[in-house]
């Protein structure tokens, strides 16, 4: 078990490398520098400024300089935002990502493992049909369709939720920008959950729970839904992936300060180190998050451990 | 039933897209300077965006945009899934494990944000959005041909083949690769809807299709930014897309329902 554990940590050093690799050569082969801006810096000062940031050094040095900084946590000064280090701003945009995804992947656990439940119980008739027309329809429809949609509707319409900004993490200002980035994860949960409910409903052993007399409720808690669960949670990774993704757009219109934002801006003004600090992070989130996915698989399948 | 349901959506928006602009006698990027964000009447179909063009034109132009690009970029998915399932498949042993082992780094990476570097430095180019979203959207496909491939290998058909000395290759083309025509062609056909669900994502970000040309992400982009003066340049975009994305995974469920051999024995 410990042993799984550590090979699957030890495989994600060498993962992240490869992105951070890739990442750092990307930047550097594309046209454009951080400090190219529209009115051209004079030629001492350039040379300055590429010294300040030991932009004037050869690609493989700075390269190997940049690793070894990093090794150390210290993830570089940020080439925008003069006088913030890309940690500094990484410490202020991470709580905010963590807080929206957080709240968005439990609002699609609860209601699409319900809206699954009740499509399940209800097979083939119209609560069924229903929900798994909204599961469709929401699957369908990019959240950056929905966004304005609802802010049209909810925030200009009805003024009952403010437009877009973040206040500190006001509670009505997390609703829409989580309600959004939540949806075709419900749809995809509760299709996940229909699916499998139905085919542990079928198997044996509940046959034999409801035999000896077992409530159906019972039945449930005891022998059909840990089962159940299992699509739900190797599905968490890729939702996780998604969440990530999603956030970028969702942060983009609803103006909320998160990583999405810094990533895409900064990816616009060439801010290498920033660029490079946002995917380090999220990399190293995407294998905590599905280290921990695994864990929660093997706890509720126990026949994993025997076979690996 | 989803089947006929998908099928008609999608050949439907089809017809719609390709036919449609032969009955506009309205140009996509001309600009109507005393039209400017008119409601839909009986000129502009379905009304003006705020810089006076005509949005049915534009918008059935973006939907050849964004269709073409779907149909592309899974066919580059394909041929890259396609092959690496089958040779993992096929050689099986360690090559198969390190192959596999590498699909599921993958998984883990979040590789839209490499996309989305790799349009934001290089973008402006419709084939590199083919590429760059045919390259991510390979892995189901390669997970699914490496199943069937190595179920197909132990079966006697291919031993007969073998037993005749049949070369690997040959083995591969006619005897492997036309048994997985049903599952490629499901998978293709839920690969698209993901497609264009990225491409719009970029096209959004203002990454992805490029004026003059347009697609329904930028006209959804467009359409958002001005929504409050014309919320018809947001809703008929975005409904085209939508309509699109549930035709194709639709028409795909279908499929899977009645061809995919993993799923008949299935409770659908």
């Amino acid at each position: 078990m410990l042993n799984t554990l550590l090979k699957r940590v030890l495989w994600g050093i060498p993962v992240l490398w490869l992105v951070l690799t890739l990442t750092f050569f990307l930047l550097r082969a594309a046209p454009g520098g951080p400090f190219d801006q529209e009115r051209v810096l004079a030629p001492d000062v350039a040379q300055l400024v590429a010294e300040k940031y030991q932009l004037d050094q050869p690609l493989f040095h700075q390269y190997t300089q940049y690793l070894q900084a990093i090794v150390q946590g210290d993830l570089g000064p940020s080439f925008q935002y003069a006088d913030h280090s890309v940690n500094d701003l990484i410490a202020l945009g991470l709580p905010v990502s963590l807080q929206i995804g957080f709240w968005a992947l439990c609002v699609a656990l609860i209601l699409g493992v319900t809206l699954g439940m009740v499509a399940a119980l209800h097979a083939n008739r119209w609560p069924d049909l229903v929900a798994m027309l909204v599961a469709v329809i929401g699957i369908s429809t990019p959240n950056f369709v929905i966004a304005p949609l609802l802010i049209l509707w909810l925030a200009v319409h009805w003024q009952w939720l403010p437009v877009g900004g973040w206040a500190g993490g006001e509670w009505t200002h997390l609703i829409l920008p989580v309600l959004t980035l939540s949806l075709p994860f419900i749809a995809a949960i509760a299709r996940l959950v229909r699916g499998s409910l139905l085919e542990v409903l079928a198997l044996p052993h509940v046959r034999t729970a409801r035999a000896k007399g077992l409530s159906s409720a019972a039945v449930m808690r005891r022998h059909v839904l840990r089962p159940a669960m299992l699509p739900v949670v190797s599905y968490l990774g890729p939702a996780a992936v998604g969440l990530m993704t999603g956030s970028v757009v969702i942060e983009q219109i609803f103006g909320i300060p998160g990583l999405g934002r810094y990533f895409v801006q900064g990816a616009l003004n060439r801010d290498y180190t920033l660029v490079l600090g946002v995917v380090l992070v999220i990399g190293l989130m995407m294998l905590l998050f599905n280290l921990l996915v695994d864990l929660l698989y093997r706890w509720l399948d126990p026949r994993i451990q025997e076979s690996s | 039933m989803k089947l006929r349901l998908g099928l008609c959506l999608v050949v439907g928006v089809t017809l719609v897209v390709l036919l449609g602009p032969l009955w506009a006698d309205l140009l996509p990027d001309t600009i109507h300077w005393d039209d400017m964000a008119v409601p839909p009447d009986a000129t502009y179909w379905l009304g003006t965006d705020v810089m006076g063009r005509d949005l049915y034109v534009r918008t059935l132009q973006g939907g050849q945009v964004s269709l073409s690009v779907g149909l592309l970029a899974t066919l580059v998915s394909m041929l890259i899934g396609v092959g690496y399932g089958m040779v993992a498949g096929y050689v099986g042993g360690r090559v198969d494990a390190v192959m596999m082992r590498l699909v599921d780094v993958f998984y883990a990476l979040p590789f839209l944000f490499l996309v989305i570097l790799l349009m934001v430095f290089f973008g402006q180019h419709l084939w590199l959005l083919f590429v760059a979203i045919g390259c991510y959207l390979w892995l189901d496909m390669a997970r699914i041909v490496r199943g069937q491939t190595l179920s197909l290998k132990h079966q006697s058909f291919v031993e007969a083949a073998h037993a005749l000395g049949q070369s690997h290759g040959h083995i591969l083309r006619r005897h492997i690769l036309p048994n997985l025509r049903g599952v490629v062609v499901v998978y293709a056909t839920l690969t698209i809807p993901q497609v264009i669900m990225i491409e719009s994502f970029l096209s959004f970000l203002g990454l992805g299709v490029q004026e003059p040309l347009t697609s329904w992400g930028s006209l959804v982009n467009e359409g958002a930014e001005n929504m409050s003066v014309a919320p018809w340049a947001l809703l008929f975009p975005a409904f085209f897309l939508s309509v699109t994305l549930v035709g194709f995974n639709l028409l795909g469920d279908g499929l899977r329902d009645r061809w995919d051999p993993a799923m008949t024995n299935k409770a659908k």
